[in-house]
């Protein structure tokens, strides 16, 4: 009897398994399936588009996947994506390296803006900040390491700063060393957090903290500090008002690659992406849509992201 | 103990008995209060999103409303099919561990070398699979990659257990049977695996729920943070796909999606804690059951 | 003809379960090959010493000026926790083990074991969760610590997680011990304490450093929790409030970012490498006891 019902079990499996298989196979052939791949800034964006997306190309199955700018740039290279994800400009070597392994260029569209705001406690009584400032607090040797030579009081006596970093290869660390610290290393001994929503979370709380991310990470429960370019002169809110006028000092555009020209399939969700209805989710999720119908260019977003 | 004669020297022995009872079990209560503190924590901040609409829909609105349909069945295609791999190779394992194995040097190395196998920490496993599946067979980021990799992890657990259910099984089963001129494996498949199926099954429970929790090894083989899936469709993904899963959807709910309402990443561990700890007492129960009708 | 196809399907089957039971080995030792192949590029790489990668702290592996790879403050990092969290779980352990083997009438007994049982079912992501969400705001409140995420929220999660290791196989190991000891203790009027303390601690000696030896593996090799709740810093920590980062936790967080084939990739494979020894070393001393009370 238990003999029986055992082999039954194997029988069951095996079924099951082919299945599965023989199912999926077949689904396969039916959707074709956009991978997209990098930035996590982009992340929630990516999956914003891809969740409205599903309405307008039913046929379309939309997979997006973090891990880093870098990251979707060197799988894009490999051709193991067809859309990368990247809230930095590709880098030199980059180009370079899809030329000599590929013979393609990746091609680069500009699909939204974004400005790098800087958070604090909400009981943090700063307002305004410097990019030197900036500078001094997270890089190597810097001088400002208490609350107090800001002539910021923070409440519960907790004068020291917390540093709160990204992990040491997200395009959003990358942009802050180097359009804030000048290229220079961070200081270790930060906390290097691995989302943007961490970072958030981290600050809100802890009383001493400060941090940086993306505009579209903003809560209420943090405070964004205004920041100026340089002692003297007028500081701006990362609002998307400012980050059009590149009023804001550290705005950057938010870019998505494809090796070569883009297949159909390809080329007709960038268009999506880039069209007033792929524009309204950039604005619903927090960050800039780019300006419509001008010239969509990378320096569309003026700031430090243009050069 | 007697109260009769109860010099100071007995009652000091009898003060330090309560004393050592009562401390011993102050370190249980210790390690029980967090797993009870926790799982209220986690229901009580999950309560508002603890529906059946949030076991049967997508993820909307940039993931800040909505359920976690894909992510659960994601799971549940890396579990079936990480199982099918890890069970018969396991289970045969265990049996050649049990059965054929003799005490020498080699199999000495075998022994160690499971348990060693059960002792790799999981990110090395993710090491594994990226470097061996995704890139070195080419299989890329897939389901298959990430249950092939979740496979090879929880295999130990099967073999454990399969062969503490082999060692069981009496001797005297064995040999009745050889008597009869079976073969061994003639053996082993009618006497042998049915008088152990309960502890094989057991085994093979366990590392569903093993399977099921795991993150570390499918972060980088397999699982993505977003999929759009159609509404409806049983079997959603192919094999070659990447797909979401429970783990990864609770580690990115709660690091890299600004603005959801708390009771979302709660009621996702909620349910991750709720599958895991069903599956575990399924085992449980079972392994109860089996004892209870053999004795 | 039957019957010599049955042989043929029998040698084939046989054939088959060594296959399988040599499987086993054959993953331990592909995990490692592999994770060495593609660190192995290393050795020729002019970017990189290995003595700086023991003995700096300097980890800029993306750096615009030098790239440094110096892993000495994830290894302090991690051998803080772990044994932070040791320091808890192994007393904690073995008390809890000793008041489910001895103390404990036998029906309780069951179902403490089966909560201890579902305690280890706990997936290491739902720690992290919960080090992230629960535990880390309670340290902020109550202590004087300027973070939450730090060395004591990853210590105190590791050792959560290892504890049920070490509880249920402490409990076999008392199991192990002949009742004839407790009853020749108990006729000489010991009491159950005194029976614990002097007769079955040492009696199960063996069985219970195996048991701290394996949680101190588990613990050493967890990834998700300490990765979400122990703060992430590079810095060799001065106090328990400190955050840290550990191996395991700088793998996950960094291996998704680093492209295939660069330094960035085969260092974190060598990290890889490196935590691969520790838990074998642990495991195989684990395993080692354990043989060496089986023979006696």
């Amino acid at each position: 009897m238990v003999r029986l019902w055992s082999r039954d079990a194997v029988w069951c499996l095996g079924v099951l398994l082919t299945m599965t298989t023989g199912c999926s196979a077949g689904r396969g052939q039916r959707a074709e399936t956009l991978r997209v791949r990098g930035s996590d800034t982009m992340l929630i964006l990516a999956q914003a588009w891809a969740e409205s997306y599903a309405k307008v190309d039913a046929h379309a199955a939309i997979e997006v996947a973090g891990g880093g700018s870098g990251q979707g740039i060197a799988a894009l290279l490999k051709g193991a994506i067809d859309i990368a994800n990247c809230s930095r400009n590709i880098k030199s070597e980059e180009v370079a390296e899809a030329r000599a392994n590929t013979g393609k260029e990746p091609k680069e569209f500009v699909v939204g803006c974004d400005a790098l705001a800087v958070f604090v406690h909400r009981d943090n009584p700063m307002d305004e900040i410097t990019i030197n400032q900036l500078a001094e607090i997270y890089r190597v040797g810097g001088s400002l390491n208490r609350w107090s030579q800001l002539g910021a009081r923070i409440p519960a006596g907790r004068d020291r700063i917390v540093r709160v970093n990204r992990q040491s290869s997200s395009g959003t660390y990358e942009f802050f060393r180097d359009h804030v610290l000048g290229k220079r290393d961070f200081q270790l001994g930060s906390l290097d957090m691995n989302g943007s929503k961490e970072v958030v979370d981290l600050i809100a709380s802890t009383p001493g903290a400060i941090g940086y991310s993306g505009m579209a990470f903003a809560a209420a429960d943090v405070k964004m500090l205004r920041v100026s370019p340089a002692p003297g002169k007028p500081a701006y809110a990362p609002s998307a008002a400012n980050v059009l006028a590149s009023h804001y000092p550290i705005s950057r555009s938010l870019l998505v690659y494809t090796l070569g020209e883009p297949e159909p399939a390809v080329q007709k969700y960038i268009d999506w992406m880039r069209s007033p209805e792929g524009q309204r989710i950039v604005s619903d999720i927090g960050y800039v849509p780019i300006a419509l119908g001008g010239k969509l260019t990378a320096n569309t977003c003026g700031g430090a992201g243009a050069n | 103990m007697n109260r009769f004669a109860t010099t100071p020297l007995v009652q000091a022995k009898l003060r330090q008995e309560a004393l050592a009872s009562y401390a011993a079990l102050g370190m249980l209560v210790c390690i029980l209060l967090p797993l009870f503190g926790m799982v209220g924590d986690l229901v009580w901040q999950a309560a508002p999103s603890l529906t059946w609409q949030f076991l049967t829909t997508a993820p909307t609105h940039g993931m800040r409303e909505g359920g976690v349909r894909p992510a659960f069945i994601g799971t549940l295609y890396l579990v079936t099919i990480s199982l099918a791999v890890a069970t018969p190779i396991g289970v045969l394992a265990a049996v050649y561990l049990t059965e054929y194995a003799q005490d020498t040097w080699f199999n000495r190395a075998v022994n160690i070398a499971v348990l060693n196998l059960a002792g790799v920490p999981s990110i090395v496993h993710a090491l594994f699979g990226l470097g061996a599946f995704v890139y070195a067979a080419q299989l890329g980021y897939s389901i298959l990659s990430a249950s092939l990799t979740l496979a090879i992890m929880t295999m130990p657990v099967i073999i454990a257990s399969t062969r503490e259910a082999l060692l069981s099984v009496p001797r005297s089963y064995r040999e009745a049977c050889w008597n009869l001129g079976a073969s061994r494996w003639q053996t082993i498949r009618a006497i042998v695996l049915p008088n152990a199926l309960s502890g094989i099954l057991t085994g093979v429970i366990l590392q569903v729920s093993r399977a099921a929790g795991e993150t570390a090894p499918i972060m980088f083989t397999g699982a993505v943070f977003y999929k759009a899936i159609q509404p409806g469709t049983l079997l959603p993904y192919a094999l070659d796909e990447q797909c979401m899963a429970l783990s990864m959807h609770l580690y990115t709910l709660s690091t890299q999606t600004p603005g959801v309402a708390a009771s979302i990443p709660n009621a996702t561990a909620v349910l991750l804690l709720g599958l895991v700890f069903l599956v575990n007492s399924a085992a449980i129960g079972l392994r109860t059951f089996l004892r209870s009708r053999g004795k | 003809m039957w019957r010599r196809w049955r042989k043929l399907k029998e040698a084939f089957i046989e054939a088959l379960i060594r296959l399988c039971g040599i499987s086993a080995t054959i993953f331990v030792v592909g995990i490692f090959l592999f994770v060495c192949r593609e660190a192995f590029p290393l050795r020729h790489n002019p970017d990189f010493h290995l003595t700086e990668f023991f003995l700096s702290i300097q980890w800029y592996p993306t750096s615009e000026i030098t790239k440094r790879y110096g892993v000495l403050a994830m290894i302090a990092g991690t051998f803080s926790v772990t044994l932070l969290s040791m320091l808890m779980a192994a007393p904690l352990g073995l008390g809890a083990a000793i008041y489910i083997s001895e103390f404990c009438a036998p029906r309780p007994r069951e179902i403490l074991k089966v909560l201890v049982e579902l305690l280890a079912a706990i997936p290491s992501v739902v720690w992290g969760f919960a080090g992230l969400t629960i535990t880390s705001r309670l340290i902020v409140r109550f202590t004087s610590a300027d973070v939450g995420v730090n060395l004591l929220n990853g210590a105190v999660l590791l050792a959560l997680m290892s504890v049920p290791i070490i509880v249920s196989l402490a409990e076999d190991a008392f199991k192990a011990v002949p009742d004839s000891y407790r009853e020749a203790a108990i006729a000489l009027g010991a009491t159950r304490w005194q029976t614990t303390w002097r007769v079955l601690l040492p009696a199960a000696r063996n069985g219970l450093t195996a048991a701290v030896l394996l949680g101190f593996g588990r613990a050493i090799g967890e990834t998700m929790a300490v990765l979400m709740a122990s703060g992430h810093a590079i810095t060799i920590p001065h106090s328990v409030l400190d955050p840290v980062r550990t191996l395991t936790a700088n793998i996950a967080a960094e291996l998704g970012e680093a492209p295939a084939e660069s330094t960035h990739y085969q260092v974190l494979f060598l990290t890889g490498v490196l935590l691969f020894l520790i838990t074998f070393v642990v495991n195989l001393s684990a395993g080692l006891v354990i043989r060496r009370e089986r023979r006696s």
